[in-house]
């Protein structure tokens, strides 16, 4: 009884971690039919922008409870750079291309991301480990959690529910909406499709960003974290159906408990399952698990 | 006519490789062999290319000739390069066989991220595999060629050999399918299949052909990779193993069945030369010289040769 306590907590939070790491790829795949693999360069720029950030904060002895605004504000700032700069200088030209070029577009400035952090911060490893430990730790059926797994949890509760309503109950969103079913006529319409791309795709990143950041303090912060990341969010987002929103949190959900299901029963088959789960959804329902009927284009 | 040039191309770069072979240095033949492998692969990726598909996970069937070749090693005791790349080839043509009658249906990116689901598949069952060394992989037997050991000297222009003359002919058998009815259909696939099967071809067929070709060149590729760097662990299944042969396909183009081999070559080049100067940059220039050619030599480095006759025929 207690093991299956300790599997529903495990899963609960990897899910979360899963679903924040994963939601911007979905909003990127569908508005703009991009899988984007940028997607974990900017989980590891998050990661290591909320580590040389916090760090300093820390270093200067200014309030500790205050570094999690601080690892908010270092996604923010890094991806307000660098996605900008992307999306503008090399994607916008790139949108009449099939859809698999794209992707390796991607996969092109994938590479040249991760050896851009290098540069920047170098090959040793990061360590923030005091915003992690700050908050204690509470105790469920005997095991203790720390506390910082809530914050997790409701990082994933926010930016899901939030991109939800922004969505479908603001006006930016209703246009994004019109944007994803046909760009075409929605220009036609009067909507700035150009500048909804550039938004998708900042806002998209970010999200990836914050994942990183708030994930920057539970790991130590080295090269390599964006590639391990990007498989596991097509894993889920493919799951629940690339560009879809409800799916890519079942997705998480799934990908999460079974996860913590095999550490906890049978450890040796951990990386297996999820990627067994991901073939076996594209196996019979190839457009995911919430993907609806698509008319047939000729 | 310009078609059948190509065995004479092929030909005249093995002869030049076996003679020339003793001097040129160790280190050398080292990455010219690794070429080989990796071109060997990029080959059946050009295939699939041909016809609009991208595969990212054929490091599954690299990784699968790998380990078929070390399972021959560690549990036979059989070191013997022809061996090793025929049961590498067996061992991912069998596996592409099965999965193909899944693969064939895909298109798009639904054939990329369905491969790489496949090749992650493999990369989590090898890490968590103590008898096959986990994360660490295992050694590979020293090469034998016919049960003949050679000297260390020899060892590496021997493998070399191998390498080349193998390759050479399979490169061979893969051009005269280019110039097949079915080899042909591919760039039809790739435009529009709808007509291919009003054709009365079976799109699905061909595209499984091909998958399976594919694998098996690089499941031979993966013993040969094996036997030449003799140790074999489970990053040869992860997705940037897959990435790096992708690279190299576009690098090189379509346009010839030598242009993966060359490209191959290019890459390695590239990576140790890179690699020694920089090594915190190497990534950066391969991901620049990717969005270069993409954007602007779409056909790839072959296409610079190719485009002078184009126009004469």
């Amino acid at each position: 009884m207690n093991q299956l306590l300790s599997v529903g907590v495990d899963g609960a939070i990897y899910s979360a971690w899963l679903f924040t790491a994963a939601l911007g790829l979905t909003l990127i795949y569908g508005v703009m039919k991009i899988v984007n693999v940028t997607h974990g360069s900017f989980y590891a720029l998050g990661a290591y922008a909320a580590a040389s950030l916090t760090g300093a904060w820390l270093a200067r002895g200014y309030p500790p409870m205050a570094s999690y605004a601080v690892l908010l504000v270092a996604a923010l700032l890094v991806t307000l750079v660098v996605a900008p700069l992307i999306e503008r200088g090399i994607l916008r030209f790139m949108y009449a291309k099939d859809e698999v070029v794209i992707l390796l577009i991607t996969y092109a400035l994938f590479l040249i991301l991760e050896d851009v952090i290098k540069l920047v911060w170098g090959v040793n490893p990061y360590f923030i480990a005091q915003p992690y430990a700050l908050l204690g730790s509470f105790t469920v059926g005997g095991l203790a959690y720390p506390t910082y797994n809530l914050i997790l949890i409701a990082l994933a509760l926010v930016s899901g529910l939030g991109l939800a309503w922004l969505l479908h109950s603001t006006r930016v969103g209703k246009l994004l909406l019109a944007v994803i079913h046909d760009p075409e006529v929605s220009r036609a319409m009067g909507i700035n499709v150009d500048r909804y791309y550039l938004y998708t795709f900042t806002f998209g990143s970010l999200l990836a960003a914050l994942a990183g950041a708030y994930t920057a303090p539970t790991v130590s912060v080295v090269p390599g974290l964006g590639v391990e990341i990007i498989v596991l969010s097509f894993a889920v987002v493919v799951i629940g159906g690339l560009g879809s929103l409800p799916g890519a949190a079942l997705g998480a959900v799934i990908v999460g408990v079974v996860r913590s299901l095999s550490v906890h029963y049978m450890p040796q088959v951990e990386l297996f399952v999820i990627y067994f789960v991901m073939a076996m959804v594209l196996a019979f329902r190839p457009r995911g698990l919430f993907s609806l009927a698509e008319p047939r284009k000729i | 006519m310009r078609r059948e040039r190509t065995p004479l191309v092929l030909g005249g770069i093995l002869a030049a490789l076996l003679a020339g072979g003793p001097f040129i240095p160790q280190w050398a033949i080292f990455i010219i062999t690794v070429a080989f492998a990796k071109g060997l692969v990029a080959l059946g990726l050009m295939l699939l290319l041909r016809a609009g598909l991208v595969s990212f996970g054929q490091a599954l069937y690299y990784c699968l000739g790998a380990y078929a070749a070390g399972a021959l090693g560690r549990f036979l005791g059989i070191g013997d390069v022809f061996v090793q790349m025929l049961c590498g080839a067996l061992a991912a043509g069998l596996a592409a066989f099965i999965l193909g009658f899944l693969l064939a249906k895909y298109r798009g990116i639904f054939f990329g991220l369905l491969s790489l689901a496949l090749s992650m598949i493999l990369y989590g069952l090898l890490v968590k595999n103590e008898a096959l060394g986990s994360t660490d992989g295992f050694n590979i037997l020293p090469s034998t060629l016919f049960g003949v050991r050679p000297g260390p000297d020899w060892v590496r222009y021997a493998v070399l050999v191998a390498a080349a003359v193998v390759s050479f002919f399979l490169a061979f058998l893969v051009h005269r399918y280019l110039g097949t009815p079915l080899g042909r259909l591919a760039p039809a696939i790739k435009d529009n299949e709808i007509r291919v099967e009003y054709m009365g071809a079976s799109a699905r067929y061909a595209v499984h052909v091909k998958y399976v070709i594919a694998a098996v060149l690089a499941g031979v590729g993966g013993a040969l990779a094996a036997t030449t760097v003799g140790h074999i662990d489970p990053d040869m299944a992860f997705w940037t193993t897959s990435g790096e042969f992708i690279f190299i396909t576009i690098l090189a183009g379509t346009g010839s069945v030598i242009a993966p081999f060359a490209g191959a070559l290019l890459y390695e080049v590239i990576h140790t030369t890179a690699y020694d100067l920089s090594p915190n940059t190497w990534q950066l220039s391969l991901g620049a010289a990717l969005l270069v050619i993409i954007v602007f030599l779409p056909e790839g480095l072959w296409s610079l040769f190719g485009r002078r006759h184009a126009h004469r025929s």
